[in-house]
């Protein structure tokens, strides 16, 4: 038999058990009405420290983790950004200074800038002068990496077209020991054909070689498939000019082109799509927001959506 | 080693054991596991940095909390419960008393750091498959934790020698922030003039340098320890530690426990 006051503290039991589930629910219900109402300016991104010394002062000496949570931070602002098809990325360079004020050997870091902060919008942040001065930090602080020499030449190239800087840069990297043996050829090529399609490819193909992370992969391999439609874009061009002077008008179609041209079969683009020809003799290709990094072949007026990063996914 | 500060030590140990201080290895574990999963999934290239500093950094941090929370506690517990009259009845010196607390302490602290150290190791493998030469530093970087841990407890036991627990919490806790400042201290020094400089020398080198014994971020990248700096560290911390017991056991004497 049960005793009245044993009967009563399960009874207590029971009605506390009970409120305390319907008030979670309760409260997490609303949070979730409350989150669907608010607007999305109220997560906006903020940095509220900007300093890397004062991350570094409070971080009471634990800095790599810090700087894999800036890290962890950095991808997550380039990627959501990316996703939402920004065009701005101003707390990127902020967020790479801290990470790598930080941790100065997180190498990933500067390879990520080199990659997205130098390049203008709608694939980077715009700022290839905190580029350089970000990797001339870490330059600094492994003078013995080349892999850095060459992040920094290839922000002097292909951002700056500074050839002669990034041949210096370049020259500088192959002296470090242990330095890819191409850092030599980079030097050298850059004095005599630095914009040239071969040199674009070299470096990119360079990039995808020595990086292992997907982001940096799929941006060079990007930039490859550009080069290449950039290339062909030239070639096909050429061969429209070729053919106006020898006949006096433009081809109507690319298969008479390619016929009068001597071509093995129509072009295609590095998707298997026919390059199309417009009635002025330009060379348009067929899907241009499959070629992000394109400057050829393209209709006019074209503007390039977002682009996506492996991040994203 | 005297029998009684064996005793003691062994006392404390098991005290702390049944305080279920050890329990803080459920929550390394699952943070460190949880960490090593799902940080791989959301950042780049970093999954092996994020399990060598954040678990050497929770190891550190566990460590120092559990070191100030019992360190604090084990004097005054004592003379609340009156048990330490007991003790200090029997053939036991107060000196004995506070070095085998000490040793009880550290000793609770080794065995956790043991443990954690494991959950590291194990994390690492987990997400690296194998193991290189350069992650035997690992455990210089652990060596050196379990060294900071001796000089706060000595800290901690010197400070509740003569302050209440609420006391030593506080100039525990504000002596290690102001430690990890070690490096900044010194420059600061450097900087200043006339007196200034002499009371900025004096209180740099007073505080203790838990900078130099922070090696989490190099071993992360695979980086040596020299052996001078192992030699260098382990005398500073037993140098560090035995001066602080020093202080404990003089207050300690003379304290008047009626």
């Amino acid at each position: 038999m049960t005793s009245p006051r044993s009967t009563s503290a399960r009874k207590v039991t029971l009605v506390a058990s009970a409120c305390l589930v319907v008030s979670m629910v309760g409260s997490m219900l609303l949070q979730r009405a409350m989150d669907r109402s608010r607007p999305k300016a109220v997560v906006e991104d903020a940095l509220y420290i900007t300093s890397p010394n004062m991350v570094k002062r409070m971080s009471l000496g634990f800095n790599g983790l810090m700087a894999c949570i800036y890290w962890t931070r950095t991808v997550q602002y380039f990627g959501r950004r990316h996703l939402m098809r920004e065009q701005s990325y101003h707390e990127l360079a902020p967020l790479l200074e801290i990470t790598t004020a930080l941790d100065p050997q997180l190498l990933v870091a500067y390879q990520f800038g080199a990659n997205f902060l130098a390049p203008y919008p709608p694939n980077g942040a715009g700022e290839p002068d905190r580029t350089i001065r970000l990797m001339e930090y870490g330059i600094a602080h492994n003078p013995d990496n080349w892999r850095l020499y060459y992040n920094l030449g290839f922000v002097y190239y292909t951002e700056l077209k500074d050839y002669r800087k990034a041949a210096e840069v370049f020259e500088r990297g192959s002296k470090v020991p242990n330095a890819h043996p191409f850092m030599k050829v980079l030097a050298a090529r850059m004095s005599e054909h630095a914009g040239d399609f071969a040199t674009a490819r070299m470096l990119w193909s360079a990039t995808y070689e020595s990086s292992t992370e997907p982001d940096i992969r799929q941006n060079a391999i990007d930039h490859l498939r550009a080069i290449k439609v950039d290339e062909d874009t030239t070639n096909l061009e050429a061969a429209v000019t070729h053919f106006s002077d020898r006949t006096k008008r433009p081809p109507l179609s690319m298969q008479e082109l390619a016929a009068a041209e001597h071509f093995p079969g129509i072009p295609v683009d590095p998707d298997g799509h026919a390059y199309e020809l417009s009635a002025d003799g330009h060379v348009l290709v067929e899907h241009p927001d499959d070629f992000p990094f394109i400057t050829k072949g393209l209709p006019a007026g074209y503007k390039p959506p977002g682009r996506k990063v492996a991040s994203d996914n | 080693m005297s029998p009684r500060i064996v005793y003691i030590a062994r006392n404390t140990f098991r005290e702390a054991v049944r305080d279920r201080v050890l329990y803080n290895l459920i929550a390394f574990a699952l943070l460190l596991s949880g960490a090593a999963i799902f940080i791989g999934q959301i950042s780049i290239g970093i999954e092996r940095l994020v399990v060598i500093n954040l678990g050497l950094t929770a190891v550190s941090l566990f460590g120092i909390v559990i070191a100030i929370f019992i360190g604090i506690g084990l004097v005054s517990k004592e003379i609340e419960k009156r048990t330490l009259y007991t003790v200090l009845s029997r053939p036991v010196r107060r000196w004995e008393f506070i070095i085998g607390k000490f040793f009880g302490l550290a000793g609770t602290l080794v065995v956790n750091t043991f443990f954690m150290a494991i959950g590291v190791f194990g994390a690492l493998l987990y997400v690296v498959h194998s193991f290189a030469g350069p992650d035997a530093y690992i455990l210089v970087a652990l060596y050196f934790i379990i060294l900071e841990f001796l000089i706060i407890c000595s800290l901690t036991l010197l400070f509740s020698s003569f302050s209440t627990p609420l006391e030593s919490a506080v100039f525990a806790f504000a002596l290690f922030v102001i430690g990890s400042f070690a490096d900044d201290l010194r420059r600061f020094a450097s900087l200043t003039t006339g007196v200034a400089h002499w009371f900025a020398t004096a209180a740099a080198y007073l505080v203790p340098n838990f900078s130099a014994l922070n090696v989490i971020s190099a071993v992360a990248h695979q980086q040596p320890v020299s052996g001078q700096l192992i030699l260098q560290n382990t005398l500073y911390g037993l140098f560090y530690t035995a001066m602080a017991l020093s202080g404990a056991v003089l207050i300690f004497e003379r304290r008047n426990l009626k």
